[in-house]
């Protein structure tokens, strides 16, 4: 790990003038897996979308590289793409599995790009379905999809929005090694959503508890589950229900 | 079945007076539905993503305009473009005159447009609201997202157009009053089959009919076409 690659400052994000989510203050390193755990509602994928830079912060700032993200201050498109994120919910084109994983591709206005996809379709195990439609794909198959489309991109953060959520376990490791080689081999930050606390202890190097909107703790991964500060966080540890 | 077979024979021996009307109509709609197609889809598009003030009201306009009688519009057509009408009295070159092909366009483009439209804005509306954020997320512009959104409705969007068309290939009551079924300059399809009824000319009217209806159903068939395999998807 080396440099942060976000600092959030006071970030909130309210919805009808309900606040989800107040981050007084988060940073993310580069070249780290970070991950985010909490029940559901607790705000993981409002944190996620605010560092998408889908929708800007009700208040405070968002620190990308150099580039600041706030109410009234969007990110340029160029640092906008070196952010991606693999959703619960695989949504594929209409279009065969190659359209699918070149899509991000093509926005960035790459024609040529079928060596790279045919790479990344291998390293997702799916190189012998290039040419299928996506929407004969199984849910493994098709989160694997995703999560290529996402690889091909050679983002610098790669956010997992619950990404083997319903999934079973054959594909749960599949996407794990995916994600694991991904942070290691090419130094991409990763950053893991889950009300898994398993998938977090298996990934994550540092981990941090979100409750109703709040960051509760951050710790390292083994002191997150062998020892942690707050009562709370070993409750949810200990998989009790902590509202 | 004499009105089929003179359908037949008119077209074989390639009766100039028919493939006159039979390429006027063909002009008339489809310029009319081009240009209801170029204004039509990416307003559709707009009402179906975008959130804004008077959306609501933008939209039941074009529902009431969807349902429109054609008679209503031509009426509104004649009385916007006659001498003496807020457009007709400028003598505008780009303001086409009444009983011209141009105002026949203008009418059936002011027809087909709330089809096209809604029918569109309802494709779009119709496709997953996830795929936008998803998108997005992969670095798509605003523009790229309404694009892949408007790839995604295509089956829709192409039924709009071919709903736009049905209208106007279709239509007789606003082309025959503001074209005035001139022969040689504003006859088209409809309005021929109306005159040729008129005179008693049955079989005449049946050949025309049986010609507007195979026009119509190449037509669509030449739309699935150049959208290749989309239905088959």
């Amino acid at each position: 790990m080396s440099g942060l690659i976000y600092q959030l400052q006071d970030v909130s994000k309210s919805y009808n003038g309900r606040c989800v989510l107040r981050v007084d203050h988060l940073q993310i390193y580069r070249g780290e897996v970070f991950s985010v755990v909490g029940p559901s509602g607790a705000g993981k994928s409002t944190l996620l979308r605010l560092l998408n830079f889908l929708e800007p912060p009700t208040s405070g700032s968002i620190h990308f590289l150099d580039a600041e993200f706030g109410p009234d201050r969007p990110m340029p498109l160029e640092l906008r793409r070196r952010v991606t994120t693999v959703f619960q919910r695989p949504i594929l084109l209409s279009q065969n599995v190659r359209a699918n994983v070149s899509y991000g591709l093509r926005l960035r206005g790459q024609r040529d790009s079928a060596h790279q996809v045919e790479a990344v379709l291998e390293q997702v195990g799916l190189a012998g379905l290039a040419g299928q439609p996506a929407r004969t794909l199984s849910g493994g198959e098709a989160q694997r999809v995703a999560l290529a489309r996402a690889i091909a991109l050679q983002p610098d953060v790669l956010l997992l929005d619950e990404p083997t959520a319903n999934l079973d376990p054959y594909n749960v490791g599949m996407i794990e090694d995916i994600v694991r080689r991904l942070n290691r081999e090419r130094g991409t930050t990763v950053v893991l959503v889950t009300h898994n606390v398993f998938q977090a202890r298996r990934l994550a190097h540092r981990v941090a508890l979100l409750l109703e909107g709040r960051i509760i703790e951050i710790a390292d991964v083994d002191t997150f589950f062998q020892s942690p500060r707050d009562r709370r966080t070993s409750a949810f540890v200990r998989g009790e229900m902590v509202y | 079945m004499r009105g089929l077979v003179q359908a037949f024979q008119l077209i074989i021996t390639r009766d100039p007076a028919l493939f006159e009307i039979v390429a006027l109509s063909l002009r008339v709609s489809g310029m009319a539905l081009l240009f209801s197609t170029l204004i039509g889809i990416p307003v559709g598009a707009i009402l179906g993503l975008s959130r804004f003030v008077g959306r609501r009201l933008a939209i039941v306009m074009l529902y009431t305009g969807m349902g429109f009688p054609p008679v209503v519009v031509g009426l509104f057509v004649y009385l916007l473009l006659s001498r003496s009408g807020p457009l007709g009295r400028l003598h505008y070159p780009l303001v086409p005159s009444l009983f011209t092909p141009q105002a026949m366009i203008v009418a059936q483009s002011i027809i087909s447009f709330p089809l096209v439209a809604g029918f569109t804005m309802a494709a779009v509306m119709g496709v997953d609201p996830q795929l936008r954020q998803q998108v997005q997320a992969l670095g798509a512009t605003r523009w790229q997202t309404t694009l892949t959104v408007l790839m995604e409705a295509r089956v829709g969007v192409l039924v709009s157009v071919i709903a736009g068309f049905g209208s106007i290939i279709s239509e007789v009551g606003a082309v025959m009053m503001v074209g005035g079924n001139i022969e040689h300059s504003t006859r088209v399809l409809t309005t021929a089959i109306v005159l040729e009824t008129r005179k008693g000319n049955f079989d005449l009217a049946i050949a025309l009919s049986a010609v507007l209806l195979a026009l119509s159903f190449l037509t669509n068939l030449v739309m699935l076409c150049l959208q290749g395999r989309v239905f088959d998807e």
